[in-house]
């Protein structure tokens, strides 16, 4: 391969393929839990491509946006399309990172030596969260408008600065053409480029450390202590080898790439069930009266952010003042990114942990998916209640999680991962 | 007075009515997308009694003509009363003052079926009743306090709420039994509710034209995805032999 030399002479191709692909020690035992990064990975490009062709044909103007949205809808070839992916891709996308935290809250991942990869995630998620909320803006419907202004409107529960600042945000005093230009500027320029630097952290930081697994045992055993036939029987890269014997691992590629694959079309067919036979999912991905373009003269009957943003919009409500309300959803976010300081237990996987912390675990992801549903729904007095004790049983997670964990009652914890 | 506005949309906007929405059960509208002639129907309803008020700013008369099987000579000359077959269907009305004729210009209606629902207009459409302190002279149970007029009179006659005498519970009262025509519109009861059928399919295919199109599409997608499925089970089977 005299051409790959010349390329390797010049760029160390082949070595960065071996050391992050072909050569990268991935543990064996990785469960349908694992499949969410490289989806998200796959819906990421999906967003990037389709909003590309969407942007050749979109008019960011208060006067032009919503009737250019129609024009993709109607008058480009495959427009539709483009859009419909595009839609379906966003609430895919959190599908996808939801299933993804959860994967590492249930084994562990952020514990040590992970905590940065954990944070680098958390960041993700908060640009993912700015970047929906943005892209949401752009069709210029009912629910952009109004769904932005009550957003916005947020920060101005901030003390002293919190007036000036919402202006400054939105350009305006009111949401207008000024603040459609700016989420335009920021929703495909801005932040998807500081998505995909923070992606590529994210998994520098994650090869570095090495991946997790479903046991939460390690998979690099110190130098020597081994022996040769126990080890893993495949070639990986001297960077791994040099400091570890390696057990209980394959190379990510072919394994992890030929198994990816079969998730990735479980998925891609589940997505084309949306975009093509319920593109609005029932008004959960795209809401009803985002067919009606903004007026900012008429609110809608019940304004509701989209799915994703439901839990933490149920929290703010939850709580009865406007500024402790706004702390409680940051709150909310801010507890997640220091898991790895507020988890304390010597094991990483709940396979291994106590039945508090399962039934701890349990009842966080029944509270959040409960409030996903109140953040939905209209504030009545049942509903509020509801909230409110879903938002003490969200926080009280993390609070518990910290009381127990240092001294938790754990099984003993494997030399090997099993099989 | 901007930031009290804002204020209490934070805290009550879940909350928020304009006119409290329709909460009543609607009539199922059991429209088919493929059925031409009911969207050519629908099609003749509209042009006729609606589009005078009503613009379809996002949907073209040559994508209507082409998408329902209308010769375009034909359309040109019985469906098409403004614009070129390439422009989009534009109402006669001045917005400006229609606005001032009804309160509010009358909205576009490309898409309203994607905002209010299939069932939602095809109850609509057959709720207007006789109500004297209306300007019009109309109300609709549905959309409380419309601020239009029952354009379609002329198929229904004058709707009027009925009602009937009728033992409840042991005494005889008078009960209400529903929207009942005068009889003196063109149309029989049936009719209407065809008519009404046909120009909800209508709507609902402006709303989404492409509404077929990626059905279809969807099929082959998926189809190719299965096939694709069973290929990428046997190459990861083939695979992970070599994994104890």
């Amino acid at each position: 391969m005299s051409f790959m030399n010349w390329i390797d002479k010049r760029i160390p191709f082949s070595n960065t393929m071996k050391l992050h692909v072909t050569e990268y020690p991935a543990p064996k035992n990785f469960n349908f839990w694992y499949l969410m990064g490289s989806l998200a990975i796959v819906v990421l490009v999906n967003q990037i491509v389709t909003g590309i062709w969407l942007t050749m044909n979109y008019n960011p103007s208060a006067e032009g946006a919503f009737a250019s949205i129609e024009y993709i809808m109607r008058d480009v070839e495959y427009g539709w399309l483009l859009r419909y992916m595009h839609s379906t891709g966003a609430s895919a996308f959190f599908v996808v990172i939801y299933l993804h935290m959860f994967r590492g809250m249930m084994y562990g991942s952020y514990q040590k030596p992970r905590e940065l990869l954990w944070i680098f995630g958390m960041l993700i998620f908060l640009v993912l969260m700015a970047e929906a909320f943005m892209g949401y803006l752009l069709p210029w419907g009912q629910m952009s408008y109004w769904g932005a202004q009550v957003i916005i409107s947020l920060f101005s529960a901030i003390p002293v600065v919190g007036d000036e600042l919402t202006t400054w945000i939105r350009g305006d005093y009111v949401i207008s053409g000024a603040t459609l230009n700016r989420f335009f500027a920021l929703h495909v320029i801005a932040l998807p480029l500081v998505i995909v630097i923070l992606v590529f952290l994210h998994l520098i930081a994650l090869h570095e450390v090495g991946s997790n697994n479903p046991e939460g045992v390690d998979n690099k055993k110190p130098k020597g202590t081994v022996k040769p036939e126990d080890q893993a029987q495949f070639k990986f890269h001297p960077r791994y080898t040099d400091k570890y014997d390696i057990v209980d691992a394959i190379p990510f590629h072919p394994y992890y790439t030929v198994k990816d694959i079969v998730g990735l079309v479980v998925f891609l067919i589940l997505c084309s069930l949306v975009i093509f036979y319920a593109p609005t999912m029932g008004g959960f991905f795209l809401e009803p009266p985002n067919f009606e373009a903004a007026d900012p003269m008429r609110t809608p009957e019940h304004i509701a952010p989209v799915w994703y943003f439901t839990p933490f919009y149920a929290i703010l409500r939850a709580v009865p003042d406007k500024l402790l309300g706004v702390v409680a959803m940051g709150g909310a976010i801010v507890m997640l990114a220091l898991l790895p300081w507020l988890d304390r237990s010597k094991a990483r996987s709940i396979r291994y942990r106590s039945t508090l912390h399962k039934v701890n675990l349990t009842q966080f992801a029944i509270s959040f998916v409960i409030l996903g549903y109140l953040g939905a729904m209209p504030a009545t007095d049942l509903y509020t209640l509801m909230a409110r004790i879903c938002t003490v049983l969200y926080f009280g997670f993390f609070i518990f999680l910290f009381l127990y964990s240092k001294n938790e009652k754990i099984k003993p914890l494997p030399e090997r991962l099993l099989k | 007075m901007m930031k009290r506005f804002l204020i209490a949309l934070a805290f009550l906007l879940p909350a928020a009515v304009m006119a409290a929405p329709y909460s009543g059960p609607l009539d199922k509208a059991d429209i088919d997308q493929s059925d031409k002639a009911s969207l050519q129907r629908g099609a003749q309803i509209y042009m006729n009694f609606c589009l005078a008020c009503h613009s379809m700013q996002y949907q073209r008369y040559s994508r209507t003509f082409d998408d329902l099987g209308i010769p375009a000579d034909l359309g040109e000359e019985f469906l098409q009363f403004t614009g070129t077959p390439g422009s989009h269907k534009f109402s006669a009305i001045d917005r400006e003052a229609s606005a001032e004729w009804f309160g509010l210009a009358p909205p576009d209606l490309t898409m309203v079926a994607r905002v209010r629902g299939a069932d939602w207009l095809y109850t609509y459409f057959r709720s207007f009743y006789e109500d004297d302190s209306r300007p019009f002279g109309v109300n609709n149970e549905v959309f409380e306090n419309v601020g239009m007029p029952h354009v379609l009179q002329e198929l229904q006659g004058i709707p009027r709420k009925t009602y009937e005498r009728r033992m409840v519970d042991g005494e005889m009262r008078e009960v209400y039994v529903g929207i009942k025509s005068d009889g003196s519109g063109s149309l029989s009861e049936d009719e209407f509710d065809q008519a009404m059928l046909d120009l909800t399919n209508f709507l609902v295919y402006t709303g989404e034209p492409m509404i077929l199109e990626r059905q279809r599409m969807g099929m082959f997608v998926i189809g190719f995805l299965l096939v694709l499925l069973i290929l990428s089970i046997l190459l990861k089977k083939e695979y992970w032999r070599d994994v104890k």
